[in-house]
């Protein structure tokens, strides 16, 4: 259940932003999540009351912004999705890759009603 | 629970086991729960808009800073720091036990013991008379950088040495929070079934080397070796394999080999 430790951070990072804007509350938080993230929104979103409640998140809304992951094989450089991070390369069949995106776990923007 | 930050009432403990006394550090104290007081509020500028702040801030950067500072420490002094990760029960405290008896007099060993409960392992690693710290999350489900920041503070780490980090029995959390360490090993045993790799990718994607323990059941137990190496190369096809049993001691040398190549 590291999704507490997650929300707890996104806590931190909301509460630090919101004493340098001087508000006490946040009406929506923007988070982007990667598929192969390793966060799983169910579980971020059964722990999200309990983590956010008496801070500055307690009544904002959350969108999350779900990023497909995807890859570039290292032998042929042909770009795929990525379902799971040990997925062939469609072309080659090859398990040498980058991953391009879908790692991401960022709060990307907050709305504060100045 | 407390409301902040999710940790049980005792916060996580950091305890030394020296000649068998404890000496504890209740973590809880060793962080700032950030609550945000506004005394200075500027009615003159209230416009009543919405604003949209951007941030574009990693999650996990405040682990991942500790973490940068923990590796700058560790670099400084030479320390060599492992991670040792796996599920519970493969064995990860009886490598442990059985590497630090067969190369403390060539090797500075100091050990950090992630657990939720109970200081059994830090007392299993100080019978062997090298010094260790317990390190008890409570509920947490894995160690973070800022825990082994304020446990390897507690050990007083010499300069050329190495320090064995045994995270929680966890094939999940634990894979997601950098503690600056050198390498990372994860531990399976022969035990858990050869799709273990690709049920849990994060851990062994995430790993330098692999530990298959327990070979020594091998005759017992219907595994394919094969076939769980082949699972582990799709998710990390760079991943290195040492097969040891930590009961008998077969295949340790080339795991020693390695230890002693990294340091």
């Amino acid at each position: 259940m590291h999704e507490l430790s997650i929300a707890l951070g996104i806590v931190k990072i909301a509460e630090k932003e919101a004493a340098k804007a001087k508000v006490t509350e946040i009406s929506v938080i923007e988070l982007e999540v990667g598929t192969l993230s390793g966060i799983e929104i169910n579980s971020l979103s059964f722990v999200w009351p309990s983590a956010v409640k008496d801070t500055v998140l307690e009544k904002a809304e959350r969108r999350i912004d779900v990023i497909q992951a995807k890859g570039k094989c290292i032998d042929c450089d042909t770009e795929f999705e990525l379902k799971q991070i040990y997925d062939q390369c469609p072309n080659c069949n090859g398990f040498f890759k980058s991953v391009l995106k879908g790692k991401e776990m960022r709060v990307k923007a907050l709305v504060i009603n100045d | 629970m407390c409301g902040t930050c999710g940790c049980s009432p005792d916060g996580v403990l950091i305890t030394s086991v020296k000649d068998g006394e404890h000496t504890h550090h209740h973590g809880h104290d060793n962080h700032s729960h950030g609550h945000v007081h506004h005394h200075h509020h500027d009615h003159e500028s209230h416009s009543h808009v919405d604003k949209v702040i951007k941030i574009e801030q990693d999650i996990l950067q405040v682990n991942d800073l500790n973490a940068a500072r923990n590796r700058g420490y560790f670099e400084a002094k030479n320390i060599t720091a492992l991670n040792l990760v796996s599920s519970p029960g493969s064995g990860k405290t009886s490598i442990l036990e059985k590497t630090l008896h067969d190369l403390k007099a060539d090797l500075d060993f100091y050990v950090i013991e992630g657990d939720q409960q109970t200081l059994n392992d830090a007392n299993r690693i100080g019978a062997l008379n090298v010094p260790v710290v317990q390190i008890n999350t409570g509920k947490g489900c894995h160690l973070e950088s800022d825990m082994i920041f304020n446990a390897a503070k507690e050990l007083n780490i010499e300069n050329d040495s190495v320090l064995m980090i045994e995270n929680v029995g966890n094939l999940v959390c634990p894979a997601m929070f950098d503690l600056g360490e050198n390498k990372r090993v994860v531990i399976i045993s022969t035990t858990e079934g050869e799709d273990k790799p690709i049920k849990y990718p994060d851990m062994f994607s995430g790993a330098d080397i692999c530990i298959i323990n327990k070979v020594d059941l091998l005759p017992y137990v219907n595994i394919n070796m094969d076939s769980l190496k082949n699972y582990a190369l799709q998710v990390n096809p760079k991943l290195e394999f040492f097969e040891v049993s930590a009961t008998t001691g077969e295949g340790m040398e080339a795991w020693y080999k390695w230890l002693k190549k990294t340091t």
